[in-house]
């Protein structure tokens, strides 16, 4: 695991307003003539956490998004944002967010510098602030070098940043990313995570959106899985994979010849609620569903007094594409295939 | 790593206090100061624009020129008698004031249509300012253009031959009229260009509109000669209005106090009725 998301997660422990929300979704509707954009969206943001909110094109997450940055109307159900209403106080909540688009919302013919400054003076900053702070989110965003020239000279991921750096200026209170990564490659993808990453650490509350499993699991302390319009599952990422699978224990025996033994001493000794253990040949390894603590004390217990010889053990939980489709029994999108998925969160680990 | 070491850049604001710079929430009212600062910012960008495409500005420097060169000699002759084109000049240009500004109010039109579908609309319409100073700043924007073309169309009048029987006020009163209705008449476009699915759609709906008003008018012949229906139509029609209230001052000849109310009444007219409808459609613009 990469370290970005421990450094957040010791942080939010630390943090003396964990538990007030930023942000209170309840019963959120919109419709699109037939097309129930949002069905009844409840979620949570708590202070200083980062939300995942998960699901496929088209479950409604960039209407979610719209619905509480003020620029769509919701047509039931209430919304909250830093404790200002999204249809009574739209005026209030505006000053307290900053968006980033699924597209990049910086003007193309505008220079890197020009868009940070104008966006500046929009959040009534005085002109030599306005500049300095330009400056500097040009410098921490890597962008000093292409501060004068026009964003459409940018590339995928440097516009991307320069949006992340316009959504800062006014220093949110609450960020909204939507699909932040999307369409980017990995590479940049990453880059993209580790500036997010740092501003988690340094407190903000961000909303995010995205259909990359491995983006959720980088990122954010609890996820909201919606489909349809429709919140279908919410928790912590762990939480969720537990609640899914539970954990698989995986051993390896020191010598591969005892690996059918093995399986069959576990499968007569009729542990207590152990069952469906399977041996893996081909990579030398014994698969265990575990259900509790207990239950994986046990089985090396048992194994340890029949006298079997273990290299090495340990438990792993599953992945969220597998949750992904156990909950709706789909995948999420066809382009996320596993072995692309498997793929990238290597590069992101090494 | 580097977040241990960065300095938070972000304020400490619990939920009540909102990010915003501004400090306090207040009921999110945008002060008159406030409004002007983001006018002037978002007037920027469109100037920013058209400093980065220089072509955007072919229009207004080209159009004044071929105009006048185009139809003073092509109509010069025949109303007035040929070889007495510089008495046609000082009939045309005025006139053609009102034209101008109706030829950039439309592409108006088309350039708030391609803007709007770019992301960094949604920026603004999230961001803590009143939503009708982004189309605020765009006809500043286009009143500065109509200005330079105003002043284009003036020397290429002056080197044909036009010559100021009034003073330079009613010179100047005749340039400010002309951007008051030019102003008045962009507010249609926006509303136009926010009502309209293509930037095409735009355009030919603004041509439909444009070309009875423009020919049906006193801006390139004098009305006398046309029919009585024709006569009754240019008498309302405010271009025709405009044209003559442009032509009795800087000719120094002809009523004036007329002409110069019927124009303003429907610049008024005009903007009362579109500009609220165009903030509101921006506004709900989804």
């Amino acid at each position: 695991m990469a370290p970005g998301p421990m450094v957040g997660m010791t942080r939010i422990d630390k943090n003396p307003r964990r538990g007030a929300n930023a942000v209170e979704v309840r019963g959120l509707v919109k419709h699109f003539g037939e097309t129930k954009a949002l069905d009844g969206v409840d979620l949570d943001v708590r202070e200083g956490t980062v939300l995942g909110v998960l699901g496929p094109n088209g479950a409604g997450k960039t209407t979610l998004v719209r619905c509480l940055s003020t620029l769509l109307v919701p047509d039931a159900g209430t919304a909250t944002v830093a404790g200002y209403d999204v249809v009574r106080q739209p005026r209030q909540l505006r000053r307290t967010i900053g968006l980033t688009g699924q597209y990049a919302s910086v003007d193309e013919k505008l220079s890197g510098w020009e868009n940070l400054y104008m966006i500046g003076r929009l959040l009534d900053l005085p002109r030599k602030e306005a500049r300095g702070r330009a400056d500097e989110l040009l410098e921490r965003f890597s962008l000093t070098e292409a501060a004068k020239r026009p964003a459409m000279q940018y590339s995928g991921g440097m516009r991307r940043r320069l949006d992340l750096a316009a959504s800062m200026i006014g220093r949110p209170a609450v960020l909204y990313l939507d699909e932040p990564t999307t369409g980017l490659d990995p590479r940049t993808r990453n880059e993209v995570w580790d500036e997010v990453q740092r501003m988690v650490a340094e407190g903000a509350t961000v909303l995010l959106t995205t259909q990359y499993m491995e983006e959720a699991e980088q990122l954010a302390n609890e996820l909201t899985v919606i489909d349809r319009g429709k919140v279908i599952a919410h928790g912590k990422v762990d939480e969720l994979k537990a609640r899914v699978g539970g954990r698989t224990l995986r051993i390896r025996p020191a010598d591969p010849a005892e690996l059918p033994d093995m399986a069959r001493a576990l499968a007569e000794a009729g542990l207590d609620g152990v069952s469906g253990s399977q041996a893996v040949p081909d990579e030398g390894l014994l698969l265990v569903p575990l259900l509790s603590d207990e239950q994986l004390t046990a089985v090396v217990g048992l194994l340890a007094a029949r006298g079997y010889a273990i290299a090495d053990l340990g438990t792993y939980l599953p992945s969220l594409d597998e949750v992904f489709l156990s909950i709706t029994g789909q995948k999420p999108t066809a382009t996320d295939a596993d072995p692309a998925s498997a793929e990238q969160t290597e590069e992101v680990a090494a | 790593m580097s977040s241990v070491t960065t300095t938070p850049t972000r304020t400490p604001s619990g939920a009540a206090t909102g990010g915003g710079p501004q400090g306090p929430a207040d009921d999110g009212r945008i002060g008159l100061r406030a409004h002007l600062r983001h006018i002037g910012a978002l007037s920027r960008r469109y100037a920013l624009q058209i400093k980065a495409d220089p072509e955007s500005m072919f229009e207004v420097v080209l159009m004044p020129i071929v105009f006048v060169l185009l139809f003073t000699f092509v109509f010069g002759g025949a109303i007035s008698g040929s070889g007495n084109q510089d008495v046609y000049v000082n009939y045309l240009v005025p006139g053609l004031m009102a034209m101008m500004g109706l030829n950039i109010a439309m592409a108006v039109g088309t350039g708030v249509n391609d803007d709007f579908k770019k992301g960094v609309m949604d920026r603004f319409r999230a961001m803590p300012i009143a939503r009708s100073s982004v189309l605020i700043a765009k006809i500043v924007v286009e009143i500065g253009r109509m200005l330079i073309a105003m002043a284009i169309m003036l020397g290429m009048g002056f080197a044909l031959g036009l010559t100021l029987h009034g003073s330079v006020l009613q010179l100047l009163a005749a340039v400010g009229l002309s951007l008051v209705f030019g102003a008045s008449l962009m507010w249609i476009f926006i509303l136009l260009g926010l009502t309209l699915q293509t930037a095409q759609a735009v355009q030919g709906m603004a041509m439909m509109v444009l070309m009875p008003l423009q020919f049906g008018s006193s801006i390139f012949a004098p009305t006398t000669s046309m029919p009585g229906w024709l006569q009754s139509f240019t008498n309302v029609n405010p271009l025709s209005n405009l044209a003559d209230a442009a032509r009795h001052l800087i000719n120094n000849e002809g009523p004036v106090a007329q002409p110069v109310m019927v124009t303003l009444a429907w610049a008024v007219g005009i903007t009362l009725v579109t500009a609220p409808l165009a903030v509101r459609k921006f506004r709900n613009k989804t």
